[in-house]
Order: C-alpha cells, then structure tokens, then sequence
C-alpha cells in the first residue's frame, strides 16, 4: 500500500473502514496496552482468537490500545454490524467463557457488559459514524450510555482520540479514523508560517511540564540559523505514578508521527528522533512497527506524497535515566553520552542535538497537532480556557477507586476530576490531598480541591502541571513519607554535576527522616524551607529547580502534621515506623494464629484459640500480621 | 567470564561505528549476555571509536545496564509513587526478607535472585507491582508476595 496523494489517502479511508467497523461480520477487540496485559488480557486474546478459529464463526479478533478506564482491565470490546459498540470490563477467562457462549447462541452478551456506544465520534473524519442502526434495544435501558459513564462523561479525548478504537499498528485504521489528512492539508495547503502561525492561534502548550507554548517555540527553531534542523519526541516518561505517554505511544503512535511530520514540514526539518524509555518495551515494538509501515506507504522518506518532502526519523531508547526527560540531558543521551543536562545560556531551539537548532515536543504535544490542523485553531481555542486552551491527559492513580487515563479539558476543578470521575476512596476512607507533577511537582490539600487544573492555577498553588501525574492520598498517607519518598528519588536520579542538587538532596533527607523518627527541632523546619529555596535557585537544571518542590508544598499546606511528628512524637496517618506500634485487641482476638505464623521476628505469642500477644520489643512493624488478620484485631497505635 | 567473540562480532556488526550509537552497541551487548561484560564493553568502545572511559561513564550513568551477571530470577518491585501509596515499602521489604532469608543465613532452597526497586513499570492501576522475570504481578501485599515465592521461586529440595 503506497501513499503518494489525496486519492490514495481517500482510497485507504473507505477500504480501512470497512476494516474498523466490517459491515458483514462481528469483531472481538481486546484492550493489550501494558495495563491491559498486566490483567491478563493475553489470556483473554489467546481464549478468542482459538475459538475463532476452531469454529465457523465468521469474524475477526483484534488487539487495540488502551481507552483509559485501567481499573476495568481486561477491558473487551464488540463490535457488530449495525449495532452499538459493546464494552466489556474485567474481562477473565470465565467471563471470556461466557460472552463466547452467548456470542455463539445469537444472543447479545450481558456477562460483564459496562457499557455501549451507538456512535463513534470519529474527531477527525469530518463527523460522527453512527454505528446502531436500528432501534435501541432492550439491554440499552439497564447498561449506561459510554459516555454517561461517571468516570467518561467529564472527559473529551483529542489526543487519545483513537486509543481503543483502532490496532495501534494498522496504519489503514488510522487513515480510516482520519489519519495523515491534516498532515496531507500543511503539506499541500499551507506555507510553513501558515503551520506555524496556526500552532500559535491554537494556544497549544507544551504538555511535558512547563507549558510553553509549542507555536512560540517551533518559530524560533524556524528562525534559527544553521542546518541540519531536527525535530524530537520526548517519551522518556520517568515520573513515578504517570503513564499518560504510554497510553498514546501503545495505543496510537501514528498520531505522534503525524504530529512530528507536521512539526517537521513547519520548522524546515528532515530528521527526527523519538527517545523513548527502554522500560516500555511494548511501546518501543509498536512504534516501530509503526515507523516501519508508515515509511513502506511512503509517508517517512523521501518525496512524501508527491511533494519532494523528505523525512526520516529514527528511535532512540533510553537507559533508566529520569534526568534524561530534562532537554539538554536527553539530547545529550541521543549523541551516546551520559545523560547529563547542560546550563541553558543558548536556547536548545538554537543549538540543540549536535548543536545543531533543535525542537524538543513530549508525546502529547505531537498528538494534539494533527487535531489542531486537521479541525483548525479556532475550533481548538474554544476547549478549556483562554490561557490554557485544549485538554489534558492525566493518570489518575492512587488511593482511588476509578483508577485510569482521563483526558479532560483543561480547567476543570480538582474536584471533578478525583471525587466525581475517581468516585471514592477504596474502602471507603477520605480524601486528604493529590500530588500533581511528579517529584517535581507538588501536594495540594482537599481543601483547595476547587483550584481549576491548568499550567498556571498549579503554579500558584505551589505544584505543576508536569506531565500529568495525579495521585490521589488518603488519610492513611504520611506526608514525611511522600516528602521523603520524593527525594529519596531525586537522590537517587540527580546527575551529580551541580552541588546543589547533588548534597542538597542529601541534607534534606536527612532531616526528613529525623523528623520521621520524631526528632530534631520545630525551629528545624524553617532550616528546611531555607535549605529548599537554596536548591530550588542554585540548581543547574529543572530537575534540580523543582526537586524541592514536593517538601516546600508539604511545609506550606502540612506544617502542622511535621510538628506533630516532632513535638506529639506522633505519625497521624500511623506510617512513620519508630512512632507507630502494633497490638492486638483482645476482644477481637480469636485465636487464630495466622499473625504468629506470619510474624518474620517471631514477635506473637499465644496458645490456640487464646488470645494472642505482640513483644514490643522484637516487633520489627513490617505490618505483616495487620495485612493477615481477617477480625481487625492487629491495631496500629 | 570470557566473551565468545563470533557473538560479540555479530552484535556489534549491526551498530554503525559513530560515537553516537555507543549506547545502542550497550543496549545489544545486554540483550544477547544480560549483562555488558567489560571485554564486550572495549570492544564496543573500539568500534564507536569513543575512550573507555566514555564507556563506563555511559555504562555506569544509566540506571538500565547490569554490569554484574544475571541471577537466576529477577525481581523488581515498582517503587513509583501510585505504587508507594499502596505500600510498595511493605511489599518489597517483605521480598528482602524471605529473598534472603531469616536471620541472615541464607536459604539453600531459594535460587539466586536478584532483587531490584524500579520507579514506574507504567500500570499504576494495579499497584504495588512487581515484575518477575518477564511477568508482571498487581495488587500485590505481603501474604500474596509470600506464596508466590513459595510456589514460583523456590526450588523443591531433593
């Protein structure tokens, strides 16, 4: 299949639909992103694709992305000719089983079923595909709606438009959803300042943490003198507890490319790089899978559709390194060196890669640009808000019950996003704060969960966007502790090459700690804040700017849960070790045992059926026998 | 340990000898041993033409590469910070102690594992996790992290 102009790509579109939605036969989609396979979803593939082809059955199975609901997982979709989409969650083998059973009967499978979808909004196909046909059906007045789900009906997926609507890899799927027409539209249509000009009209700003905007910097790479000119996809996605980027990179990487082609055409570049983490081996295998069937259609190469546009872009993975996400840093990785970031005296968009002028995008920013060029910038600049228009993709983690991928316009208040989309907190305990933007980032308190979430709101507030990491803390969740665990990461990530950073780190932790053991002194804590601000304006790179962000946001909003660890000797989310105590709780004790056989220290004494008994004193508080206790005896004091 | 050199040869064969794919040569190097022997790592500086010293600063830099030889099993529990706040802390201490044993001797019926914290495995949903071997395991706490060792890891004695 070459593309070589609009009639090839307008062939495709109607063949490759034909293939998304097959208007003669059922198709069984199972959700195989990392999340999905984790559940199981493998299994699950395998289960459908025998039984396939062990019968007559006339369909196909497919695997595809992810739509985001992960705590759902194995999610399963059906797809039937001239009937609403069937969503299917947790799907095991049993309930695999069962669908199949009733699939085989002629019936409609309600094993399971979550949800149905009468159309597909198809973003970039010049309106909606309607799917059901015929009149609504009986089943559609017990199962939601797709879209009125709780945790959907809030979002509006522009860069995730096509996760779990297509196989990531098929290249025909992606034109039939729209695909390579935007890029088709710059490549033919507009002068590269036009692109650019549209870019910067959109109000697009950069997702991968500091919000620049994304038009601003591609003119100045445009402007830049020197050759050759690259253009780069930052997917080193390293923030603990985010994985926004993984689910575009497995469950749509043609919409990076197109981004990046766009990119390319506007700021006069031939060549570009995607680094990626080696930690996400599936994303790496489906993006060059998708390289390679974009260059043999001739849409990476030379001479694109005709026009005597060339381009080529290449992967390089890379090696475990957080700093690696900072710019200088991953450039400096591309050229095979140790990823260390330099001072920014000259702009990257100057003398980048090679010192040749280099723009750097995250994944998220190249997804959101065929959008924006294929519906215009004005269609864009109407979602979200006047400065921070368009959405945002956050995961949504933690102690919360509806865990997952959310892409939201930007804007919408803490609130909506955790308590009315997360529904909850698992075991029905209460909310006490989210932390957004990674290590870098910082804690915001349930009381100010009325903040609007946008670059600039989560400044304020003492946080950051970053790439949009949320997660969610319960009362059970010590703030010495995250403080502590954030910098125990940044310890362990900081490059070493500036002082700051590399003992300022260290210092902090250690007071952290202390404090953790209820030590050290309340005046202790302006040394902290004074240590932290030394960190944050001497560091050489971000990484090192925003390392203190975490304990600065946890000095201003949880002050009095560190002096309470200080002056009371008290940890009140019962997590700090030296200050907490395990006991059991004599009318609740059965007898059992299980604890004592669990105990590692040989701490819990007792006869069967009596009561039993912890020694303090050998007691090493890994929480064991609290986990294995099935009456709620074991009490942590 | 000595490098069969056909392997070697054979991997870095497929790397271009410019400076800037001295971390693929690594990459290819771990692939085929699990590990980057030092002879592999001269070699591998030769043929992109950069100093040892560039190669051990790019082999000790980054976090991906081993460079002592691989165990039997390899367990890594995801320290990220989804994971963290559902006791990734609880989870990997408890792999420590039955890992290694009670008491500081060390028990004959565990092959050797190695055993390693990693921030972020990207399924923040089913967390804490660990990935042993090439298998991911969610929603894991101490008692499942005990079975599994019972019945994964250990070896059944003669």
């Amino acid at each position: 299949m070459k593309i070589r102009d609009l009639k090839d790509l307008e062939h495709t579109k109607s063949t490759g639909l034909a293939k998304l939605y097959p208007p003669d036969r059922v198709k069984i989609l199972v959700g195989m992103a990392t999340c999905g396979a984790a559940a199981g979803a493998g299994r699950v593939l395998d289960y459908f694709r025998q039984q396939a082809s062990d019968s007559a059955w006339n369909g196909v199975v497919e695997k595809t992305g992810c739509i985001g609901s992960c705590y759902n997982e194995p999610l399963v979709d059906l797809v039937m000719p001239g009937k609403a989409r069937l969503t299917y969650k947790q799907v095991s083998i049993e309930v695999a089983e069962k669908i199949w059973k009733e699939l085989s009967e002629g019936k409609t499978p309600e094993t399971n079923l979550m949800a149905w979808l009468d159309t597909d909004e198809m973003l970039l196909n010049g309106g909606p595909h309607t799917l059901q046909t015929g009149a609504m059906e009986d089943f559609q007045t017990r199962v939601p709606r797709y879209t009125d789900l709780d945790f959907f009906k809030h979002q509006q997926h522009i860069a995730m438009r096509n996760c779990g609507f297509l196989d990531p890899e098929n290249l025909e799927h992606y034109i039939a959803r729209g695909g390579y027409f935007a890029f088709h539209k710059a490549l033919t249509s507009m002068q590269p300042d036009q692109v650019i000009e549209e870019i910067i009209h959109s109000g697009l700003r950069g997702r991968g943490g500091g919000g620049f905007p994304a038009g601003i910097k591609w003119q100045s790479c445009r402007k830049a003198p020197g050759s050759p000119k690259y253009v780069l996809c930052n997917a080193d996605e390293g923030n603990p507890g985010t994985y926004t980027d993984r689910g575009l990179l497995e469950g749509d990487p043609h919409s990076i490319l197109e981004g990046m082609l766009i990119g390319a055409y506007a700021i006069g570049s031939n060549e570009g790089y995607i680094y990626v983490r080696a930690e996400y081996p599936l994303a790496v295998q489906t993006l060059l899978n998708a390289i390679s069937a974009a260059r043999l259609a001739g849409l990476i190469g030379k001479n694109i559709l005709g026009t005597g546009f060339d381009f080529d872009v290449r992967l390089s993975l890379g090696g475990g390194a957080y700093v690696c996400g900072e710019s200088t840093a991953l450039m400096a990785s591309i050229e095979g060196k140790p990823g260390e970031p330099r001072a920014k005296y000259t702009h990257t968009v100057e003398k980048g890669l090679w010192n040749r002028p280099s723009n750097l995008n995250n994944v998220e920013t190249w997804a959101n640009v065929p959008a924006i060029i294929g519906k215009g910038a004005d269609w864009y600049r109407n979602i979200g808000t006047a400065t921070n228009t368009g959405t945002k993709i956050f995961s949504l983690v933690g102690k919360v019950n509806r865990v997952g991928l959310v892409e939201v316009p930007m804007g919408i208040s803490i609130n909506d996003l955790v308590v009315k989309m997360g529904g909850g907190v698992p075991g029905g305990g209460e909310f006490k704060a989210i932390q957004t933007g990674g290590p870098s980032g910082g804690c915001i308190p349930k009381s100010k969960w009325d903040l609007p979430l946008d670059f600039d709101s989560l400044v304020k507030a003492g946080s950051m966007m970053g790439s949009g990491g949320m997660i969610v803390m319960d009362q059970s969740t010590c703030m010495i502790d995250m403080a502590k665990h954030f910098i125990d990461f940044l310890m362990d990530e900081s490059c070493g090459k500036c002082i700051p950073c590399r003992l300022g780190l260290k210092r902090m932790h250690s007071m952290l700690e202390r404090f953790s053991r209820g030590e050290g002194d309340v005046e202790e804590l302006d040394e902290l804040d004074s240590l932290s601000r030394a960190i944050r304006d001497g560091a050489l790179c971000a990484l090192g700017g925003s390392a203190p962000n975490p304990v600065l946001s946890t000095l201003l909003y949880f002050r009095d849960e560190l002096e309470t660890h200080i002056r009371d000797k008290r940890c009140p989310a019962k997590v700090c070790k030296d200050l907490i105590n395990y006991s059991i709780t004599p009318g609740l004790c059965n007898g059992c045992s299980l604890c004592a056989k669990q105990c590692p220290a040989g701490a819990i004494s007792g006869i069967e059926e009596k009561v039993h008994l912890i020694d303090g004193s050998l007691c090493t508080k890994c929480g064991a026998c609290a986990e294995v206790c099935k009456f709620g005896a074991v009490e942590v004091l | 340990m000595s490098v069969p050199f056909e392997r070697l040869e054979a991997i870095l064969k497929k790397v271009p000898p410019s400076p800037e794919h001295l971390i693929g040569a690594l990459q290819g190097i771990q692939e085929e041993f699990a590990y980057i022997p030092p002879e592999a790592l001269r070699a591998a500086c030769r043929h992109v033409g950069v100093p040892e010293s560039r190669g051990w600063a790019v082999a000790t830099f980054y976090r991906f590469f081993n460079l002592e030889p691989r165990k039997d099993h390899e367990v890594s529990v995801c320290m990220g910070t989804a994971c963290h706040v559902r006791g990734a802390a609880k989870v990997y201490d408890k792999f420590r102690r039955d890992l290694e044993g009670t008491g500081g001797q060390s028990d004959p019926s565990v092959p050797e594992t190695s055993l390693n914290k990693v921030y972020c495995l990207g399924c923040c949903s089913m967390g804490p996790i660990a990935k042993i071997d090439e298998e991911i395991l969610g929603n894991l706490d101490q008692s499942k992290v005990g079975a599994f060792i019972e019945t994964h890891i250990k070896k059944v004695l003669p």
